[in-house]
């Protein structure tokens, strides 16, 4: 088994009210000192490992992020890649 | 004229459509279930509507684009034929790169349930052939994320070829900043592709297209499309 963590961002060009809001909040709460916050996602992805190598299948996540969990005219996506006992 | 009404789990705005294509418009529309690989034979023009389509998870539209009929809408848009994406339909064509762009959270992070004003911006398009010149239009939004957004780049492009069709104005006609109700870049409600046969637009024309719901400004976006259709 292979074990992807996936986080989305949007890209800094891209507003992102959601994260102004809620570190506005926080500043609310007392927690002067912060500066910026930006929201994303985080997703963990599980691969079947048979005939699959490291290699292919960073090549096979690389493709569904690009193509269906971020959507590259707004965010950016960075991921991780390890084998992993089965769940 | 034969239209395709597509229906994802979620969708919600697909009866309205239903409503004012056939019953007000008296075209023969049909249902689509996303599941099906081709459109019904004839289909002249294919209506993305309104809804939440997969609960909006992921991104608005994301999940939606990946269905089957996507391809059969891809080829229709392909060969010519019209292609219509209201709100949540707009979110899905942009999601299949159909027409530029996409659409973010509203500025103020508000679902926006209300009237507005939107400028026709051309009328020599498929969709607003019906318009008078400059015509304001009172339509209804209700939506999350509208506030639509791309690279400079593809702006400048988008100015280029006249793609802008719609934007948010005040009663008057004035596009401003307050007369924008999402954020939208440039105030823009709706876009075409740049063959000019799809449309995406936030505000929903089938809400208003008789006078007993409160408004027929709607029927002119219908009205031109019969008109581009039948002078094909």
């Amino acid at each position: 088994m292979y074990l992807a963590k996936i986080h989305v961002t949007l890209k800094p060009s891209v507003l992102d009210p959601q994260g102004v809001a809620v570190g506005a909040a926080l500043r609310h709460m007392g927690y002067k000192e912060v500066a910026g916050l930006r929201q994303g996602k985080y997703l963990e992805l599980r691969l079947e490992d048979k005939g699959l190598t490291l290699e292919k299948a960073k090549a096979r996540v690389e493709q569904m992020c690009a193509k269906l969990l971020a959507n590259t005219q707004i965010e950016r996506y960075e991921f991780s890649l390890k084998k992993a006992p089965k769940a | 004229m034969r239209f395709a009404v597509l229906e994802f789990p979620g969708s919600n705005c697909d009866h309205d459509c239903m409503h004012a294509l056939g019953t007000v418009m008296r075209q023969k529309a049909e249902l689509v279930w996303h599941e099906r690989d081709r459109l019904p034979a004839g289909t002249d023009c294919v209506v993305v509507p309104g809804g939440f389509s997969y609960g909006d998870y992921l991104r608005c539209g994301a999940v939606a684009r990946f269905s089957p009929v996507m391809k059969a809408v891809f080829e229709h848009a392909r060969r010519g034929g019209l292609v219509w994406g209201i709100c949540n339909g707009f979110q899905i064509l942009a999601e299949s790169h159909l027409v530029p762009g996409v659409l973010l959270r509203n500025k103020h992070l508000r679902f926006l349930c209300q009237d507005v004003y939107v400028r026709v911006e051309r009328r020599d398009s498929a969709f607003t052939s019906a318009a008078r010149e400059g015509q304001v239009l009172r339509l209804p939004i209700a939506h999350g994320e509208g506030n639509y957004f791309c690279e400079p780049d593809t702006l400048k492009r988008l100015q280029d070829h006249r793609q802008i069709v719609l934007r948010y104005c005040d009663a008057g006609g004035e596009a401003s900043e307050e007369s924008n109700p999402n954020g939208a870049l440039e105030n823009i409600a709706g876009v075409l592709n740049a063959q000019g046969n799809v449309l995406g637009m936030m505000p929903h024309p089938e809400r208003v297209s008789e006078a007993i719901l409160g408004g027929t400004d709607g029927r002119v976006l219908f009205e031109s499309a019969l008109q581009a259709l039948t002078t094909r």
